[in-house]
């Protein structure tokens, strides 16, 4: 060996790496440039899987709009769709079921993804002992999550497009709308599920959280159709918001104050999510 | 003012989880260009004394400074300038080689083309060169090792933190692991290490402490420690199991009273004469009228140290 692999450990200066004491725009900057690096880790991940990713966001969707939207949506217009506010069954569907998307989406990223990188792998745990801190891991895989949500919810969005689904140039504002929803889901998720050690949480997680909010909050058939005491609790399900607003944007039927409402309420959801999601994840991260 | 070559004070450090107390209240210094080791049983504590170090877990009270910043306050910036090889590989199996090495150096916030120049250099020292675009996971457990190691450089650390280098390893592959480390010390890196094998701490570490329930029970060189805990050589004699104990018995009191052994410790299945001379120890076992079936003369070590620390073996 001619050269070193390493320089000897002279002493030198510290490096700059303070992040206080300077302008807020630079502290941001210096923030999020940590979280960044992490969500290149997630990127590197996901070149060898986003193939495979590309096509089930393409089918999944078709399948659903095909089956129900059109098949079941034929039934459905026959009988008559004033309550479903005078659409056809598949324009009232579809944008529901990329809520639905949205929903999923998170879920996927949120559980499985985040055990094994702090229980199975160990990637987490290999990523705490550099100068990234719990908080910069959180905000990598939300901002890797976020960037899922986008892509899967676009795709879903050219795919109801194509099916005839989408009613007016609004429809194009589902996309932040999903995003929220799928992070109003995400960050609650994922604080919950980095205190775990076993992955037997996540499917009572999805049978008794994940299907029925996606069986009862208004995706398939409008609230009104539940008996009048159950309402209450589908209008407290994040789901249904994102559906409602969804919908609405869809249809081209937007109501300010109520989309106001649907919003605030998504956000609030995401960022207490997130608050507790830094709490937990420290936590687990630094024993 | 502390003295600019110590890299790593900490008094009084303690860590406790819940009620149990991992780490008691230990004190140590550890200087520029040293190889320091943590010696000690599992569950001695040096695990979390490690994690305290490398600034992934809170000190419950003490002080730890490294690098002359506050653990607990400045561990962000601590831990751009530490390596850490975690007792377990952390390693993201399902990337490349290659590609391990790319996403720990922009945790870094290292260029690209920083983190290539670096990851060949790196690559070579641990003999990895040819498996560079292969998979992580098929990889053996040596390799891996060998690439956590490149990993921990990548950043060029001023403190190397290894936490059971070689636990795990076959010896072949120890010794290459104990080589490579071996030429970072020649380099002038930092060497912290934990271990429950005392050949790798005579092998590798210039000072040690001897770590038993969260304390430190001793400290000094693998040499100091021998010369002052232990005798120069060690008489180990078996006898046939039906009279071991009355024979070990005889010959423990025998030495013991003349003053050829200095210490004598009865083990399940052996009897260990601490003694200045071996073979003069041996003969005067045989004056007793008592044949060993096997016998050993050999020289003290770091584990003879440990038994008579704590009166416990290392390794079970």
């Amino acid at each position: 060996m001619s050269s070193p692999a390493v320089a000897p450990g002279a002493p030198r200066t510290p490096a700059p790496t303070s992040l206080a004491l300077r302008s807020p725009i630079q502290w941001l900057a210096a923030q999020w440039s940590l979280a960044f690096r992490a969500l290149r880790f997630w990127l590197t991940n996901y070149k060898r899987t986003w193939r495979g990713s590309i096509y089930s966001s393409v089918a999944s969707p078709a399948l659903y709009l095909g089956a129900m939207g059109l098949g079941l949506g034929t039934l459905v217009d026959q009988h008559g769709t004033a309550r479903l506010g005078g659409v056809s069954y598949l324009a009232f569907l579809a944008p529901g079921l990329m809520a639905a998307t949205a929903m999923q989406t998170a879920m996927g990223e949120a559980t499985y993804p985040v055990l094994a990188s702090v229980k199975w792998l160990k990637t987490y745990q290999a990523a705490a002992a550099t100068p990234l801190r719990p908080a910069d891991l959180l905000r990598g895989h939300l901002l890797f999550t976020a960037m899922r949500l986008l892509m899967n919810c676009a795709i879903f969005l050219v795919v109801m497009t194509a099916f005839g689904a989408s009613q007016s140039p609004w429809v194009l504002a589902t996309l932040p709308v999903c995003l929220l929803t799928g992070l109003a889901f995400a960050a609650p998720i994922e604080a919950f599920a980095i205190t775990r050690t076993k992955d037997s949480s996540f499917s009572m997680l999805y049978r008794f959280f994940l299907i029925p909010l996606f069986l009862f909050s208004g995706t398939f058939f409008p609230i009104s159709q539940l008996p009048e005491w159950i309402r209450p609790v589908a209008y407290l399900t994040p789901l249904w918001h994102g559906v409602a607003l969804c919908r609405a944007l869809s249809l081209g039927v937007v109501d300010p104050a109520g989309a106001l409402g649907h919003v605030t309420y998504l956000a609030a959801l995401a960022l207490a999510g997130v608050l507790v999601a830094q709490r937990t994840y420290r936590r687990r991260l630094y024993v | 003012m502390p003295d600019a070559d110590v890299l790593i004070h900490a008094s009084n450090l303690t860590k406790r989880f819940g009620e149990f107390t991992a780490v008691d209240g230990i004190a140590f210094d550890l200087h520029r260009g040293e190889a320091f080791g943590f010696l000690g049983p599992n569950g001695a504590g040096k695990s979390s004394t490690m994690r305290m170090i490398g600034c992934v877990s809170p000190p419950t009270a003490g002080e730890l400074s490294i690098l002359g910043m506050d653990s607990v306050r400045q561990g962000q910036a601590i831990r751009a300038r530490l390596g850490v090889v975690p007792q377990e590989d952390t390693l993201d199996v399902e990337l490349t080689v290659r590609e391990n090495l790319l996403i720990y150096g922009r945790y870094f916030g290292l260029r690209r083309d920083v983190i290539a120049d670096r990851t060949s250099r790196l690559l070579d020292f641990v003999q990895l060169t040819d498996r560079a675009g292969d998979q992580v996971e098929p990889l053996s457990g040596g390799m891996k090792r060998r690439l956590t190691i490149a990993r921990s450089l990548i950043n060029e650390p001023e403190i190397l933190l290894l936490d059971e280098p070689t636990t795990g390893l076959d010896p072949q592959a120890r010794h290459v692991v104990w080589d490579r480390l071996f030429r970072l010390k020649q380099q002038g890196v930092t060497l912290v290490l934990t271990t429950h094998y005392m050949d790798e701490a005579e092998q590798l570490c210039d000072r040690l402490v001897v770590m038993d329930g969260g304390r430190i029970a001793a400290g000094g060189s693998p040499r100091e420690l021998i010369e002052r805990y232990s005798t120069p050589e060690v008489l180990e004699l078996r006898f046939r199991p039906p009279d071991h104990d009355q024979a070990a018995e005889k010959v423990a009191t025998a030495l013991a009273t003349t003053g050829l052994a200095a210490r004598t410790e009865m083990l399940a299945d052996r009897l260990l004469l601490y003694v200045p001379d071996g073979d003069a120890a041996l003969a005067a076992v045989r004056a007793c009228g008592v044949e060993p079936v096997t016998f050993l003369v050999r020289r003290s070590s770091l584990e003879d140290v440990f038994l008579r620390l704590t009166g416990r073996r290392l390794e079970d």
